[in-house]
């Protein structure tokens, strides 16, 4: 952001300091943002990065980190990233597909607003609520279940997949990840114009040229941007996967929620604040992969 | 604070130790009055001039901090209700699900403010642990507590109990008689713990239980795990918590969990049945502890005096827990014997796990337990 043509600016240009150097106090508007960042993210984070080399008797201590490399962190790790993935890959996927079926329709038809009140409420809808849900459904005593098996389809024949991480994780989190992907994927899909097409197939373009060079390109930036919001989404949650699967702590958070509030005296708050970092290296990477992508696919679109 | 405050106090303090002194063992005239840096430092109710004086400078905090009592364990609704009856105190209930270890961090991170919890209940290992958070002080009733169940001084006190059991809705399971009926086909997917059990009290118990049911020892639990791991490869072994909506929905249909706890789920499931191994009984006991920097200090210790008074122990037994001055009780009368014939029977003698057995059972579920069941 730049007001460098101002006159204010202009005139303040003009008359230097001692020393030749301009003196400029553009850096004062972004204060309160920097302020707030620092003292919610940078101050926690460090906190919580610094707090995981301290043993319970405060004394310094590497274990912490090591600790990291117990067998059931490094399983929960993959399967946190494993389930985030995938639901955030489906949920965008699905999510931008009715989005689109929602933005084509009527602009100011029932449907659209119905739909964008229901994804607004069901973005929300997660926690014990939502794993009781799907238990009290498709839940090995779930109403569904027994009433498919009384019709001979047993879907739990091989097992309780529910109860599995990645399976039934997966499951329960696209009910509120898709929804989550309407919200934010449709302004986008809002801001494409039919003259647009309308130009492309003047000009004697197909409907895979229309995609592939107008709107392709312009949607593909918030479609990454979307996909990325649902793997943090995902990968923070907690509630849901604890009333889900309660035993083995398959999600990181469960494992810090474990390290920190043991009642048997297994508690560990430094151990917890080592998964909180690996936790926040994960999504760090994720980010930059992110950036990294976007640079690229801009350069290939 | 203006010196002249802190006259006041020094002097209501001084007044206090000679009404007490006056009293003696005639056990409080009425007339005494107790103030609230009294009431901090009050290791028994004489020494708050006697029980009037104590109620009355409760009502005159006006409140009383509680936390982590769920309103369905061991009958802690009726027991929050009737202490608000009794006494006009309105009790604020913080997060009524959590555990020992979340009290703990309430009172350290609450610190001195008014919102900190005046008054805990907590397992014994976390009780061990924290003792410097706590106020010594002993109920009225304290020769009725055994020795071994309380810390000399009063800083913690145990409170109520029972035994593991294995809970089980017989119209979807057939009877179990031992432990190792657990491990048959007809159990796919339906037994369940109260919890993790590197991080819940009872669900430690639970592997325990198991542990002893298999010929192990309070010593070593690696036949606890040893028996869920089979029972994980059998897939016998859910891994939801074991909840009331859980039991009565039937997703949970057998539980191991203390008796009182699994006994209560009776209410809503009435063909619930609970069975307590007769080579596996294996007890254990909540504490009760009075937060040093309770922001109602009068009232925490007239919730403790409530708690083991006749009515308090009475209300725990009605919701199916053994309150600690039972045995006192039944000897006296005062029990309430309709309540206690509702407990499930016991054959033999129990055990119960001392600090360092469950220290030992707590590092080996830490290194071993999610190995074994993933």
């Amino acid at each position: 952001m730049t007001i460098a043509g101002s006159p204010a600016v202009a005139a303040r240009v003009g008359r230097p300091l001692a020393g030749g150097r301009r003196f400029s106090l553009d850096w004062v508007g972004t204060l309160p943002f920097f302020v707030y960042v620092s003292a919610f993210l940078l101050l926690p984070t460090g906190i919580v990065a610094i707090g995981a080399l301290f043993d319970a008797n405060n004394a310094f201590t590497l274990e912490n980190y090591a600790h990291l490399s117990r067998s059931f962190v490094v399983k929960s790790t993959i399967d946190t990233t494993v389930v985030s993935a995938i639901t955030a890959v489906l949920g965008a996927v699905l999510g931008s597909l009715l989005a689109y079926a929602i933005a084509t329709g009527n602009p100011n038809g029932v449907l659209r607003r119905v739909s964008i009140s229901a994804s607004g409420v069901l973005a929300q809808f997660g926690g014990v609520t939502l794993a009781f849900a799907f238990i009290a459904s498709i839940g090995p005593a779930g109403f569904v279940y027994l009433f498919a098996q009384s019709h001979g389809f047993d879907f739990y024949a091989h097992g309780i997949w529910l109860f599995e991480p990645i399976q039934g994780l997966s499951l329960v989190y696209l009910y509120f990840q898709i929804p989550l992907m309407v919200l934010v994927f449709l302004p986008a899909l809002d801001g494409i114009k039919p003259q647009w097409r309308e130009a492309a197939e003047s000009l004697g373009g197909s409907t895979w040229h229309y995609w592939r060079y107008v709107a392709g390109p312009i949607l593909f930036p918030a479609f990454l941007g979307g996909t990325l919001l649902l793997f943090a989404n995902a990968f923070s949650a907690y509630a849901t996967a604890n009333a889900l699967i309660n035993q083995g702590a398959p999600m990181l958070a469960q494992q810090i929620s474990n390290a920190i509030s043991s009642e048997v005296g297994a508690a560990e708050p430094g151990f917890a604040k080592a998964i909180a970092v690996q936790m926040i290296v994960i999504v760090t990477l994720v980010t930059i992969l992110y950036s990294l992508l976007q640079r690229r696919t801009s350069r290939w679109l | 604070m203006k010196l002249g405050n802190l006259w006041r106090h020094l002097a209501l303090a001084v007044v206090a130790v000679f009404v007490v002194a006056a009293c003696g063992s005639s056990n409080g005239s009425g007339s005494a009055s107790c103030s609230e840096s009294t009431a901090k430092t009050a290791t028994s109710v004489t020494a708050c001039g006697g029980l009037d004086a104590l109620i009355a400078a409760a009502k005159s905090e006006g409140r009383l901090n509680v936390i982590a009592l769920p309103r369905d364990w061991a009958n802690y609704g009726a027991i929050l209700d009737k202490f608000t009856a009794t006494y006009g105190i309105p009790i604020t209930s913080d997060n009524p699900d959590g555990s020992s270890q979340d009290e703990v961090n309430a009172v350290q991170q609450l610190s001195t403010t008014s919102r900190a919890p005046d008054v805990l209940d907590v397992g014994i290992a976390v009780a061990l642990a924290n003792v410097n958070l706590f106020a010594p002080y002993k109920v009225s009733t304290w020769g009725d507590i055994l020795d071994s169940q309380k810390e000399a001084t009063g800083l913690w006190f145990e409170d109520y109990g029972g035994f593991m059991s294995v809970g089980y809705d017989s119209s979807k399971v057939p009877t179990i008689t031992s432990f190792d009926d657990l491990l048959g086909s007809a159990f796919k997917g339906k037994v369940a713990l109260n919890g993790d059990p590197t991080k819940a009290n009872a669900a430690l118990n639970g592997v325990m239980m198991a542990n002893l049911a298999e010929g192990g020892s309070l010593d070593d639990i690696s036949k606890g795990v040893d028996f869920f791991h089979r029972l994980k490869q059998a897939g016998n072994f859910t891994p939801v918590q074991a909840t009331t909506a859980t039991v009565k929905n039937g997703t949970t249909p057998v539980v191991l969990d203390w008796d009182y706890l699994s006994a209560a789920h009776g209410t809503d499931v009435p063909t619930w049945k609970v069975f307590v191994p007769n080579n596996a009984i294996l007890g254990g006991y909540y504490a009760q502890a009075i937060n040093k920097n309770a922001p109602h200090p009068a009232a925490a210790r007239l919730w403790e005096e409530f708690l083991y008074s006749n009515t308090g122990q009475n209300l725990w037994l009605a919701g199916l827990a053994r309150p600690v001055r039972q045995a006192a009780m039944q000897k006296d009368g005062s029990i309430d014997a309709a309540a206690a014939a509702k407990l499930p029977p016991v054959n033999g003698t129990p055990k119960f796990l001392s600090d360092a057995q469950a220290t030992a059972a707590k590092n080996y579920l830490v290194a071993h337990w999610l190995t074994a069941i993933s």
